[in-house]
């Protein structure tokens, strides 16, 4: 800790002393209160600032408030410790920070733009598989399966959820990445040996390994968010549709068509806990910020480098590009969300 | 309440216990597991308790200057940068104490060639700058005239995260190939021109494993445990040598005759003739006035402790063990720590 924010946080301190005093001394009606017992006055006193509400309400009322502003503040707290502990950073390279495109911890040259092209790219390559994937999931599960298939099997599902990302990363070393390796990716490359997506000798460790092993988590996600969407679907409107002669794809087509921004919503979640996985990612990524056009390329993710090199970062200017990454990757999760929300309000509005 | 008053009483014991002298590191993950018999051993021995939190090299550096520490471990010497930003902070200046050693060796992926591939210094540089990317590089076939090397392709292995162990193994690529120099330098992470970063040492064992034709740099622990494949590394003084307890002491006995006097040593590619010649030090770095006497002259024993009596335990985790040397060097240093200008 340095010493000015030593003496930030101890000037903090004096003024809630100083606060303290005050209440201490200031209101002689207070005083006064506590040091009589007389009942009828207290009672008139209470009367007088609570006015017709009861103490608990009032004290219930102010305690959630005191916390709601506090998850607030403290996320402003995170934000504005992260922008101060980068200055440094921010300070020597700017805008540069954002576009050029090395990541030199020896020459002490750094800039973000390959691990967000890395977090972004392979967390859409993860959509791109476990968006279609999901939906079936979803609207097997919520319109088509028998009851007795439909309890374990979203039991099932949401228990992929309750897996830790780093027992992923162990089955995407031993089996994803030889499997990528030996029959997917020279299949890719067999398929189509001019595409500028399948360049390179195929090692499994590499992009493409990053947003298969990111799919499988963030199925869950959107399959049982998605899930719960169908279901509240009201059933008079199956019900109707199915009055009207439709066809069990026709019906579903209606429902699906009154979920979409609650599916919408679920597949932004599922982007989100994409953007942010590290562990998983960082152990069949590769880990080489570079931007390629080829998904056969190893690559690196802003969480992932967090986790690689923060722990030995040693020179000050190091560690304050690794925060500033920390405080884009912040950003960047922000963005995401209000985008989900503007496009959730979007659809919503369009609908009614 | 009967549980109050017992939490209490625990509490009291808890609080009690910790009255004995406790003294506090942090730094390097490579030295955690000799630190740990080390404690636990000296624990028993002398009654002091020594608390060790394996977050890192850089992490350790960061802790004692800011003095929340007692001592700080590193597998690389501090920069001139952090050894200023120590004085400046604490008011006396840092000490290196080289306090175990770690070999670091070239494995690869070759099952039709089997153990002891022969490789120099620039030959594993270009590798690694990608410039030879064949294993029947006519400069490998070379070296190796016995082996029938096959025609695959090289794949880099690398630390994807700030390592110690990739700290030794660019300061010997630095030493042997002014390319490498040039263009990657010396540090404990570095933008690497090829191959595919593994957290680890785990993790580049398990590239190296899983396939054909890559090679990798890990710790000689690792690779004795393991039995991985190694190479044998063309020394100083011309010699292939095979990395082991030996030739890492005998590279440290080596360079301890031109220690700089603050034992910032960097002993890769040391002269002699068993020299292994990609290995180096690990340190403990403290002040060199200690305020706290109590702790000074405990820190101190232990550390002379460490580097005399501990060194025995150094093979059986597989770590080398400090020559003699280099140990007489240590004790010097640690006679001279001071507290507020006393002598201990």
């Amino acid at each position: 800790m340095t010493n000015a924010k030593v003496f930030q946080i101890s000037r903090f301190l004096k003024t809630i002393e100083v606060e303290l005093v005050n209440i201490r001394e200031s209101p002689a009606e207070i005083q006064n209160f506590f040091k009589k017992s007389d009942e009828k006055k207290r009672s008139r006193f209470l009367k007088k600032i609570l006015g017709d509400k009861n103490l608990g309400d009032i004290v219930f009322e102010r305690l959630t408030l005191l916390f709601a502003v506090l998850v607030f503040l403290l996320v402003l707290f995170m934000a504005w410790e992260m922008y101060s502990n980068s200055e440094l950073s921010i300070n020597k390279f700017g805008w540069k920070f954002l576009i050029t495109t090395t990541w030199d911890p020896y020459a002490e040259n750094f800039s973000a733009l390959p691990m967000i092209f890395g977090t972004i790219v392979s967390s859409l390559l993860a959509l791109i598989i476990a968006v279609p994937l999901g939906l079936s999931v979803a609207i097997f599960l919520a319109e088509l399966a028998p009851a007795w298939l439909e309890k374990p099997l979203s039991f099932l599902t949401e228990l992929l959820a309750a897996i830790p990302s780093v027992v992923y990363g162990l089955w995407g070393i031993f089996v994803l990445v030889p499997w990528l390796r030996d029959v997917v990716e020279p299949f890719l490359q067999n398929q189509f040996p001019n595409s500028p997506f399948f360049q390179g000798a195929p090692y499994g460790y590499d992009m493409l390994a990053g947003g298969v092993i990111l799919s499988i988590m963030v199925l869950p996600i959107i399959s049982s968010i998605s899930r719960d969407v169908l279901k509240s679907v009201p059933d008079p409107l199956r019900e109707a549709a199915y009055g009207l002669g439709a066809t069990k794809w026709e019906v579903t087509k209606t429902v699906f068509t009154n979920a979409r921004s609650g599916i919408l919503g679920a597949i932004i979640l599922g982007f989100g806990r994409a953007v942010g996985e590290t562990m998983a990612v960082v152990m069949v990524i590769g880990s080489r910020p570079q931007i390629t056009a080829s998904i056969l390329k190893p690559a690196s993710t802003i969480a992932g480098a967090l986790a690689n090199e923060f722990s030995e970062a040693s020179s000050d200017l190091y560690l304050s590009a690794l925060i500033e990454l920390a405080l884009i990757l912040f950003v960047i999760t922000i963005i995401i969300n209000i985008f989900a929300r503007l496009l959730v309000w979007g659809t919503e509005r369009r609908w009614k | 309440m009967k549980k109050v008053l017992l939490l209490l009483a625990l509490f009291g014991v808890v609080s009690m216990s910790s009255a004995q002298l406790q003294l506090n590191g942090a730094g390097s993950t490579f030295d955690y597991p000799i630190f740990s018999k080390w404690f636990d051993t000296y624990h028993k021995m002398t009654g002091t308790e020594i608390n060790y939190a394996s977050i890192g090299s850089g992490g350790g550096i960061h802790q004692v200057t800011e003095g929340t520490v007692d001592f700080g471990a590193s597998d690389a010497p501090l920069t001139p940068e952090q050894m200023s930003d120590f004085t400046k902070a604490q008011g006396t200046d840092i000490v290196h104490i080289p306090i175990i050693m770690g070999g670091v060796a070239i494995t690869y992926n070759l099952p039709s060639v089997g153990q002891g591939i022969k490789l120099d210094g620039t030959t594993l540089a270009d590798i690694y700058l990608g410039k030879v990317t064949k294993w029947n590089d006519p400069r490998i076939v070379k070296m190796n005239p016995d082996k029938n090397l096959p025609d695959k392709a090289i794949l880099v292995a690398h630390r994807s995260e700030g390592s110690g162990t990739t700290f030794i193994f660019t300061s010997y690529l630095s030493k042997v190939s002014p390319d490498w120099a040039k263009q990657c330098g010396t540090s404990i992470a570095i933008n690497w021109p090829v191959g595919i970063g593994a957290k680890g040492t785990e993790g580049v064992a398990g590239v190296i494993a899983q396939t054909e034709g890559a090679i990798g740099y890990i710790e000689l622990a690792y690779a004795k445990q393991n039995n991985l494949p190694y190479c044998l590394m063309k020394n100083q003084a011309g010699k292939f040598v095979e990395v082991n307890f030996n030739t890492v002491s005998a590279a440290a006995a080596g360079a301890a005759a031109h220690m700089p006097k603050d034992l910032r040593a960097v002993i890769t590619n040391s002269p002699g003739k068993n020299s292994y010649p990609i290995c180096g030090f690990s340190w403990v770095v403290i002040p060199k006035d200690i305020k706290n006497r109590e702790h000074a002259q405990a820190l101190v024993k232990f550390l002379k402790w460490g580097v005399t009596k501990g060194q025995e335990n150094a093979t059986s985790l597989y770590y080398a063990p400090l020559p003699k040397s280099v140990q007489k060097l240590d004790l010097e240093k640690l006679n001279a720590i001071t507290s507020n200008g006393k002598k201990l």
